[in-house]
């Protein structure tokens, strides 16, 4: 039997897991909760930990099975759930710090690292649970380690509740506060969002949308590197050739994402879900979605260019990507968080990337204001002026975006901020120092804009 | 427990793909054949390179009557390879297939 791969494919595939940094960024385990509703808050909280524990319980495990026998990293395992605000709204006590603390008790039962679905879509308007549970977010973000929350306060049906942007700049603000101790951490694990997608299986902002399956797995790629590579390799080709590169890298690295979905599906009796495939940076060098903008020939990320670039990286990884892989969902395109891109982080020390240009990639990329550090004197109103106009460069393009701002107490431009591991660290960035405040003030909302009429 | 092959059909081939990789010296094929005989583990072809004294073997294996599970054969072939100074991997051949086969 001749072998059925040539050496060089072989060693292709080793080297992109081995020097490039190729990963599976996470397996996440979708649950629905609906059925946990009660009107007993500590019945509904039980519910929630033995369907989380019973469904999770093996997660862990035949994730690491398969990265073994596979020969490719995991990195995380990690749990959505139906947006809490929902499945708490029954209850006649609405304890939604109690729903945090359980969720964050389950999800260490079953050692996962992070759970996401501390959540409420508000979009047209608050409904009572909504509303209890932002106003809980910041002590629940305080008192856990693994819960992660969004709030979804747009979209392009619905126009952008003003509201709420009001509301998440003071939710944001007191979360710095509440987790000064460690820099605000509380702010990386919260994120505002236009145009939320309901099978996201990237943290923050995951969550188990309401159309969903009663379990379900999806599966995040990543490789920054190996995009990285390729483009290094071939410093003669025009934006045709470069164009089809990295479709072709892309495909690849979606293909290990379908692998990996499919297997941890049958394993876990579970449907296969969708593969998101996103360049998602860490801060490992070489690993840097800004790295790739500067290989294409550009001094400094944030530089002239940059928005063109990162455009076309993103088009050409979805449309490599969506031929690999038989369901394509979640985010899937290229990352820009600040702090976990290395190459980002030097654009912001340099000088080359500031907040504007920052806001501008949002248009053309997948997500948007990521893992900002900004000012602690940053106010409220400021902080919702920020999530304002990134919704409505989401509303009005169609896309998901998303606000991740971190208003570091204490700390101010020049200053910079370690969150360790996967989150990285960060350069404070300046803001304009001009008022929103009036404003923001108004509240209300922002009617569906022109495109949405399309029924 | 072999979860790989109880869901995948277990009698028919299971193939792994093994890459050695190390400085050249005597005995580096007898030895990982020997350990794979021992694990009754089939060797259905094998290629090798020598460049600048960099030893590479790729070899095409069949577990599916191997006394040992794909993971007891990884640890197996790191440890032996720790033993003669190369390094040793055993991966799925479904991650070259799903890399390189449409």
């Amino acid at each position: 039997m001749p072998i059925a791969f040539t050496p060089a494919e072989i060693s292709e595939t080793i080297r992109m897991i081995e020097t490039e940094n190729l990963d599976i960024r996470t397996i996440t385990m979708g649950i629905s909760l609906r059925d946990c509703a009660h009107n007993d808050v500590n019945i509904t909280a039980r519910k929630i930990y033995d369907k989380i524990t019973k469904k999770a319980e093996k997660l862990v495990n035949i994730g690491e099975d398969i990265s073994k026998e596979l020969g490719i990293p995991i990195i995380n395992k990690r749990i959505s759930v139906t947006p809490i605000s929902m499945v708490g709204e029954s209850c006649d006590d609405l304890n939604y710090f109690l729903l945090a603390e359980t969720l964050d008790k389950a999800a260490k039962e079953v050692g996962v690292n992070f759970i996401g679905g501390f959540s409420a879509l508000v979009h047209k308007g608050f409904t009572r649970g909504d509303e209890e549970l932002i106003k809980a977010i910041p002590e629940s973000l305080k008192a856990t380690e693994r819960v992660c929350s969004s709030v979804n306060i747009g979209t392009t049906k619905a126009g952008i509740n003003m509201d709420a942007v009001k509301l998440m700049g003071k939710v944001v603000k007191e979360t710095a506060e509440l987790t000064k101790d460690k820099d605000a951490l509380g702010c990386a694990k919260l994120v505002v969002f236009c145009n939320v997608p309901e099978d996201n299986p990237f943290m923050a902002g995951a969550f188990h949308g309401v159309g969903e399956p009663e379990c379900v797995i999806n599966v995040g790629v990543s490789g920054p590197g190996v995009v990285l590579n390729a483009i290094k390799n071939h410093p003669e080709l025009d934006f045709g050739g470069l164009a089809n590169i990295i479709k072709k890298t892309a495909f690849k690295i979606t293909r290990m994402g379908e692998l990996v979905g499919r297997e941890a599906g049958k394993r876990l009796g579970v449907p296969f879900g969708i593969v998101d495939l996103s360049l998602a940076p860490t801060p490992a060098i070489g690993d840097s979605v800004a790295d790739i903008l500067e290989a294409m020939g550009l001094e400094s990320v944030g530089t002239h260019g940059t928005t063109a670039a990162l455009a076309m990286l993103n088009d050409a990884v979805k449309k490599g990507g969506s031929m690999a892989s038989s369901y394509v969902g979640g985010l899937s395109g290229a990352f820009i968080p600040v702090s976990e891109d290395a190459g980002m982080i030097r654009g912001v020390e340099e000088g080359s990337l500031k907040i504007d240009k920052l806001e501008a990639m949002t248009c053309v990329c997948s997500v948007g204001l990521d893992m900002i550090a900004v000012p602690g004197e940053t106010t409220a109103e400021t902080i919702s002026a920020i999530i304002a106009d990134e919704a409505a460069i989401g509303m009005i393009n169609k896309k998901t975006t998303a606000v991740r701002i971190i208003p570091v107490p204490g700390k101010q431009v020049g200053d910079r901020v370690e969150f360790g591991g996967l989150l990285g660290s960060a350069p404070i960035m300046p803001l304009h120092p001009y008022s929103s405040a009036a404003f923001i003030k108004r509240g209300g909302r922002i009617p569906a804009p022109i495109c949405a009429l399309t029924n | 427990m072999d979860t790989w092959k109880e869901n995948n059909n277990a009698s028919t081939v299971q193939r792994v793909i093994v890459t050695v990789v190390g400085r050249d010296r005597v005995g580096i094929i007898a030895s990982v054949s020997n350990l794979l005989a021992e694990s009754n583990v089939n060797v259905l072809d094998i290629s090798q390179t020598i460049l600048q004294d960099f030893f590479t073997m790729i070899m095409v294996v069949d577990i599916s009557k191997a006394k040992v599970s794909l993971q007891e054969l990884q640890l197996l072939l790191k440890s032996k390879g720790e033993e003669i100074g190369v390094q040793i991997k055993a991966q799925h051949e479904d991650i070259f297939r799903y890399m390189h086969r449409i």
